[in-house]
């Protein structure tokens, strides 16, 4: 799923030596003609840096939002509704797996990525800190949260650092499913009963305001925008990304019958946009510093999730060094 | 435990009679949890007939920094390539 641009921590510029003048001009050069950057190509620290943080926090976002949607498998109305989730919560668990590999061949190992997601120093998208009550919100989230996230994650594919580029594309291709399984979900609900509606009214009115705030900070208060621009990780703005998103959505909350939760959204005839009202960005940073409705149950999950699975990982360890001496006697 | 299990590079033969194409890397304790792992996240749509997992350490690369000296002496052997010759166009089939 899941990437969210997160406003990230300030870089000092690399002490500059003429050597690393000289590497640093023929990698930007080497990034504006389109050429993608590998695992031992020389780059900027600040870069490296930047994609560890990145890719890390995308992944931990893909690991976190297994949460949400796992709280319904037991529950879902139907076997097929059931097969169809857990597939796609496998698919976010294997999305996770593609992201950690690409961030460790920057030269960071997964035992510490791991540790610094159960440790609370990590970030992960701030949409999983919102609880799942119903049904109807795992229709919402496949819609919309999954949608925001293609919007985000498409470009991500053309990314100047070839890892993290190539398990963006395997990660959009299987991401599609996602999001039309959510809108299917929401399409039977639309079309059910009058509780049947209410209840998928009330998921987007919960979830429609956090999916905006997935694209992150608007442009204006987005500070590693430029700089990302200009490595190529980043191919869009975060404004841009959002009005995308807004544009496509709008008519299809349309053709469910269902009233997007802002009074003030109109399209604007002169650019053919829709145009939204104020963004309330303090919920947002409320929920990136820790004071969302689940931040402190997705942490414990994923901690708890680790230590009962301890023994497992010291019996395979303990396993394979046995086959291994076994083996070699 | 604070001990990565070692890293493999998984391939993907996608089916019979194409190659084994390098897809990503997974984490395994022994090479058959190597397969399995890489059977689970690497094909969960049919992606395969065949996979490899090769230890990580056991490949040997060569250095990008060395990539110009490296692969230099094949630049200026462009009559390597049948469209360095100039054949008149009657004639055919060659």
């Amino acid at each position: 799923m899941y990437t969210q641009a997160l406003d990230s921590q300030p870089q000092s510029p690399p002490p500059d030596s003429a050597a690393e003048d000289a590497l640093a001009a023929r990698f930007q050069a080497r990034v504006d003609a389109e050429d993608k950057i590998e695992p031992k190509d020389w780059m900027p620290e600040a870069y490296r840096q930047t994609l560890i943080r990145q890719i890390s926090q995308h992944a931990h976002s893909e690991i976190v939002g297994m949460l949400p949607e796992g709280n319904w498998i037991t529950r879902a109305p139907s076997l097929r509704r059931k097969a169809v989730l857990i597939a796609k919560v496998q698919d976010e668990g294997g999305h996770g797996m593609y992201l950690y590999s690409a961030a460790e061949t920057l030269g960071v190992s997964r035992a510490q990525l791991v540790g610094q997601l159960l440790s609370g120093a990590a970030k992960y998208s701030s949409i999983f800190n919102y609880p799942t009550l119903t049904w109807a919100d795992v229709g919402a989230i496949g819609w919309l949260v999954d949608g925001a996230a293609i919007m985000n994650q498409i470009p991500i594919c053309r990314c100047s650092y070839g890892p993290y580029a190539r398990a963006m594309v395997r990660i959009c291709k299987e991401e599609s499913f996602h999001q039309r399984q959510g809108f299917e979900i929401m399409l039977t609900l639309a079309r059910g009963s009058a509780a049947q509606r209410a209840m998928a009214q009330d998921a987007l009115n919960r979830w429609w305001w956090p999916s905006i705030m997935m694209f992150g900070p608007s442009d204006a208060d987005s500070r590693h925008t430029a700089q990302s621009m200009r490595w190529k990780i980043k191919r869009f703005s975060n404004d841009e990304l959002r009005q995308k998103f807004i544009d496509i959505t709008v008519p299809q909350a349309q053709f469910l019958g269902l009233t997007i939760p802002d009074p003030q959204l109109r399209l604007d005839e002169a650019s053919g946009h829709y145009a939204i009202g104020p963004i309330d960005w303090s919920e947002f940073h409320a929920v990136l510093k820790g004071h969302g409705p689940c931040n402190h149950e997705r942490l414990e999950a994923r901690r708890a999730a680790h230590a009962a699975g301890a023994w497992v990982r010291e019996a395979a360890a303990a396993h394979a060094a046995k086959l291994a001496a076994r083996a070699a006697a | 435990m604070n001990q990565d299990w070692p890293l493999f590079e998984v391939f993907i033969r996608s089916r019979a009679g194409l190659e084994h194409r390098h897809v990503g890397s997974i984490h395994a304790a022994d090479p058959a949890m190597a397969i399995e792992h890489a059977r689970d996240v690497y094909t969960r749509r049919q992606e395969g007939v065949s996979l490899w997992v090769v230890p990580s350490a056991a490949i040997i690369a060569s250095d990008p920094a060395e990539a110009d000296s490296l692969f230099e002496p094949a630049r200026d052997k462009v009559y390597r390539h049948p469209t360095f010759y100039e054949i008149p166009d009657e004639v055919k089939n060659l």
